[in-house]
């Protein structure tokens, strides 16, 4: 059994904070897109697209997802199943592009994504949030909105979904 | 699997793996940049003994948008003229570090016996009568986007002409009745093969006959040796009575669509222009044919068949 580390009210309230700070450091939402990582980044970058929209009414801001597979480095090592596909229907060029994920683990794909999003385009700024940040970074990558900082061993397993946050010790029982 | 050298041997798991797979590559080729880094550091090479244009620009097109290096093998210009042997080319190729050979040959079962040959894995572009499972591929996913379903139960596809001599009718005989669809063949009995009564397929020598229940109209092209080689008495008498006409177009079913492998022999088989066909998906066979190649290659040495391939890591 795991531990419930953010319920579901935790949850929504940190991505309507994350929503206001997105649009406190762009000072508004010119130029914003929020760009979901498939599979788990997809229902937060939703949530935070709805939530900028109803703050700010008129700004009509974007939401894309990215499959990240086919830039990821461990490919050769690992045989890679690709997820859900890619869907980004409007200019990533000049804008200011927020990578959404459920989880920040090692950054390598985030990694994968930053040059996934160059396919797209050229943007002006590239920014990442992320509901949870457990740590044990591979990478020299660092979110700029964070839900919730959580202390993990490197072997436990979290999940982030609408209805919360668990966490689960795989090693003691 | 390590090789793509049927459409039986894939099965149909691997056929609809790889269905999906081609979605992914649709949305890659559909980028300002259409290239991923998937398979950087892998070689492929395209070994064509015979003319192509499009599967072979396909595949080496599908190569470089994952990022693979190329290499090709062009027959006149290479030692084969000095008499090396199939079996020292691929030995001498393979030395070279190659992760897939692509191969087209003239004689059934070349790329079964090239397998044994290499430890890369080997794609059939093409071998002699007997297959050509990337164009079934290609057919398949063109079909399954263009009618918007998944599985092709209920549908008829109807294949027209030299089934005897087809590659590309062997592949999509399987590929097709895999995904459920009810097969017709339509051709003068010389251009049946003999063993075509133990075949999933109905078989019929009048095209008249079934059109009005086809919802995917097939078309092979005639070669036209085959009148030398006196399976048909004479072009003419072929058009008129397999060869797709106005009127016949006319009998097809309004939401039918009409396929082509190429390249086409107009004034033969194909005596309307198809440009002007309501439901020609001729076009999208060709422009899908990059990103099936892109699934194939990326699912060999990248994907869920490459498992076998891959060394032992450390997660």
């Amino acid at each position: 059994m795991g531990n419930i580390v953010m319920s579901a009210d935790d949850v929504r309230r940190a991505i309507t904070r994350i929503s206001h700070e997105i649009l406190e450091r762009q000072q508004g939402a010119d130029k914003l897109v929020i760009v979901g990582l498939q599979r788990g980044g997809a229902w937060l970058a939703d949530a935070i697209g709805t939530a900028i929209n109803q703050i700010e009414p008129q700004a009509g801001v974007p939401v894309g997802y990215i499959d990240v597979s086919m830039h990821r480095d461990d490919i050769g090592l690992r045989p890679v199943v690709p997820g859900a596909i890619s869907r980004i229907s409007f200019a990533v060029d000049g804008s200011t592009v927020v990578l959404v994920d459920d989880v920040l683990f090692t950054g390598r794909t985030v990694r994968a994504a930053l040059e996934g999003i160059n396919a797209y385009g050229r943007p002006r700024a590239v920014q990442l949030a992320v509901l949870i940040d457990r740590g044990h970074r591979e990478l020299p990558i660092r979110p700029d909105y964070v839900g919730k900082n959580l202390p993990t061993h490197i072997d436990d397993d979290v999940r982030a979904t609408e209805a919360g946050v668990v966490i689960t010790n795989q090693v003691a029982p | 699997m390590k090789h793509l050298r049927s459409i039986d041997e894939l099965g149909h798991d691997g056929l609809v793996r790889l269905l999906n797979l081609t979605q992914h590559m649709v949305e890659v080729n559909r980028r300002p940049i259409p290239k991923v880094p998937a398979l950087r550091g892998r070689t492929v090479v395209s070994l064509f003994f015979e003319d192509s244009t499009r599967t072979r620009l396909s595949f080496e097109t599908a190569a470089k948008r994952l990022s693979a290096d190329t290499m090709t093998f062009s027959v006149s210009t290479s030692s084969v003229n000095k008499g090396e042997s199939l079996r020292d080319t691929v030995e001498t190729i393979t030395d070279m570090g190659v992760d897939a050979f692509v191969i087209r040959h003239k004689s059934t079962g070349t790329p079964w016996q090239i397998s044994e040959w290499t430890t890369a894995s080997v794609v059939n572009a093409g071998d002699g009568w007997h297959q050509h499972p990337t164009q079934a591929l290609v057919d398949c996913f063109t079909v399954r986007e263009a009618l918007g379903v998944e599985r092709f139960d209920g549908l008829t596809l109807t294949i027209v002409g030299d089934i005897k001599h087809s590659r590309v009718a062997r592949s999509n005989i399987s590929a097709f009745s895999m995904l459920g669809a009810k097969v017709v063949l339509v051709a003068p009995p010389t251009l049946l093969p003999p063993d075509v009564a133990h075949w999933p397929v109905e078989v019929s020598n009048r095209l008249d006959d079934v059109l009005a229940r086809t919802d995917i109209l097939y078309m092979l092209r005639l070669q036209s040796e085959r009148m030398a080689q006196g399976h048909v008495p004479n072009l003419r008498e072929y058009a008129e009575l397999f060869g797709l006409d106005a009127k016949r177009v006319a009998k097809l079913p309004t939401r039918a669509v009409v396929m082509h492998p190429g390249p086409m022999n107009r004034g033969v088989e194909m005596l309307v222009d198809p440009s002007t066909l309501p439901n020609s998906l001729i076009h999208q066979q060709v422009s899908n044919g990059v990103a099936v190649r892109m699934a194939v290659l990326f699912d060999l040495l990248a994907g869920e068949s490459s498992a076998a391939n891959l060394q032992q890591v450390t997660p």
